[in-house]
């Protein structure tokens, strides 16, 4: 049984189970309030379950890609919440979950997902479908570009059915989650996927005054 | 019963600036106070990058925690709350560790209390381990990289009041601005107080900013660092232009002189125009020694009693913001709602969000 939190686009916490499935999943579709709206989301998503923090086996962490800001407050949450919890913490590459929730809903066939990336980009990863365990197959990405730029991009985009999600669940995180753990694949990498440096620039030196 | 067994267990986190601060204190005891810095990956840009500290927060977090714990010999379900910075700061900053003492607060099950930054620099001289505690009224005079505010302290949980600030850049700012200037690395002030030795402070007379007899009725109590950066570099393209060797070490003196007087001045204004006989300093720029000694000397002649708390509790931490919030729970506040967010510019007055 998973907490999984994930605000690579809105806030989506849940609480899912191999067995059981979705016990509960709270969603906040604003992409500018995961601050605010984090622990309540969690809170809820726990009440909600009808489960114990305890009863917990580990936290899920979406790790992005997302806009950097509202990413890594989910990210920082699912963390404190594994530590506070003495729980392992489970990363999983964002897009992974949107692929996972298509082709658990009886889907086939190669999908893109695209999310925004905010400042006229997309982020976007290509799959496959999925292996012999259900689990998605990503064989490109995830990636950032610019719209214009994505049929390039992509190898073979023309076969690809284009998913552009609005929303990340973090049902389909856990549930993912769970499925790598089940068949023991690898997690994402603990940093987050910003895909993009910090905006900064070297000054080359004081400017005159005079 | 000894002090350090009596009030609540807090466990506090500040993520304001550049610094991860994860803090524990016991009532008025400081257990345990963890600063990780990202202070060396914005050195070669001279100056704070905010993406780049909110970055460094996550990766901080969680290894901050556990040396606070192991620190303070305690264990989470032990805490009585937990305490968060949600402003005044950096946005994208705060809200990191907003995110993580919210899913901590809701793992635990333990109250979470929002607590005002530059609140938590005054309650840092709260944090005595020779049992006194701190008295109040005070004046604080906070001044950092990233802020530079002078308080007018009541109470420290309900009344605090904001007499001054700056209107333009923090006092640190300048600091790191001339240091670039002179071609000296980040953080400036340990710099400037490196090469100021052995300078005449009265070498140059740089101006004073907001102290003229016409800015007084408008700004008594507030600062502007912005005109004497630019002065300091006109005077050094001069010399440059001249051919002339630029005299560092009197640039450097000359400058914290004037940064230092002018701080000192309208906070020692502050203390007698109002009556109060404290001031206390808070914020990395007491690790300036020319800040110290001025206040040294100038305390003493105005008969001001002066507090100057340790430099690990000046400087951004987590254990003040948790010494605020024990505060708050020893006197029956209760929580902060789970649904507040981070407040760039929370002002004095809100001291719990
Ligand atoms: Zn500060």
């Amino acid at each position: 049984m998973l907490l999984a939190i994930d605000t690579s686009a809105g806030t989506s916490v849940a609480v899912v189970d191999r067995d059981r499935g979705i016990l509960s999943e709270v969603t906040e579709s604003d992409t500018r309030r995961h601050a605010e709206v984090i622990g309540e989301a969690i809170l809820f998503a726990i009440e909600r379950s009808g489960i114990a923090v305890d009863m917990l086996s580990g936290v899920t962490a979406g790790m992005g890609p997302g806009p950097f800001t509202g990413l890594r407050v989910g990210i920082a949450a699912a963390q404190a919440f594994a530590f506070g919890a003495s729980k392992p913490l489970l990363r999983v590459v964002s897009h992974d979950a949107v692929a996972w929730g298509h082709y658990a809903a009886g889907h086939v066939g190669p999908v893109l997902v695209v999310t925004d990336a905010r400042r006229r980009e997309i982020y976007f990863s290509a799959y496959s479908g999925v292996d012999s365990v259900g689990l998605p197959i990503r064989l490109q990405g995830p990636g950032l570009c610019r719209p214009a730029d994505l049929c390039e991009q992509v190898d073979g985009y023309s076969r690809y059915e284009r998913i552009d999600a609005a929303e990340v669940s973090a049902a389909s995180a856990g549930l993912l989650a769970e499925g790598l753990f089940l068949h023991q694949r690898a997690f994402a990498a603990p940093e987050a996927l910003y895909l993009r440096a910090p905006d900064v620039t070297v000054s080359a030196g004081p400017k005159r005054v005079s | 019963m000894s002090r350090a067994t009596t009030g609540p267990l807090v466990l506090g986190i500040e993520t304001s600036c550049d610094e991860t601060g994860i803090g524990i204190v016991r009532g008025t005891t400081l257990l345990a106070n963890v600063i990780a810095s990202s202070m060396d990956e914005h050195a070669r840009y001279g100056g704070v990058v905010p993406e780049i500290a909110a970055r460094a927060h996550v990766e901080a977090l969680t290894p901050a925690l556990t040396a606070a714990l192991a620190e303070a010999k305690v264990t989470l379900v032990e805490l009585d709350a937990i305490a968060v910075t949600s402003g005044p700061g950096l946005s994208g900053a705060l809200m990191v560790g907003i995110g993580a003492a919210k899913a901590l607060s809701v793992a635990l099950d333990k109250p979470l209390y929002a607590i005002n930054h530059l609140v938590g620099h005054v309650g840092a001289d709260a944090l005595r381990d020779d049992g006194t505690d701190i008295e109040l009224p005070t004046i604080a005079l906070l001044v950092s990289g990233g802020h530079t505010s002078l308080l007018h302290v009541r109470d420290l949980i309900s009344d605090v009041e904001l007499l001054g600030e700056t209107i333009d850049d923090a006092a640190g700012e300048a600091f790191d601005k001339v240091a670039r200037l002179l071609g000296l690395p980040y953080p400036g002030g340990p710099q400037i107080d490196r090469v100021a030795l052995g300078g005449d402070p009265k070498a140059i007379r740089f101006p004073r900013g907001l102290s003229q007899p016409k800015d007084m009725a408008k700004h008594r109590y507030d600062f502007s660092f912005s005109g004497l950066k630019t002065a300091v570099a006109r005077w050094v393209e001069q010399k440059q232009d001249a051919g002339e060797q630029v005299p560092v070490a009197d640039v450097a003196a000359s400058f914290r002189e004037a940064v230092t007087d002018v701080l000192l001045t309208k906070a020692i204004a502050a203390c007698s125009d109002l009556g109060v006989p404290r001031l206390l300093l808070g914020g990395g720029v007491v690790a300036n020694a020319r800040v110290r000694e001025v206040a040294v000397e100038r305390c003493a002649a105005a008969g001001i009693e002066l507090r100057i708390p340790p430099l690990s509790l000046c400087t951004d931490n987590g254990a003040m913001i948790a010494a605020i919030a024990a505060r708050l729970i020893a006197a029956g506040h209760g929580p902060s709602s789970l649904s507040f967010g981070a407040d760039s510019t929370l002002p004095v007055t809100i001291i719990q969000a």
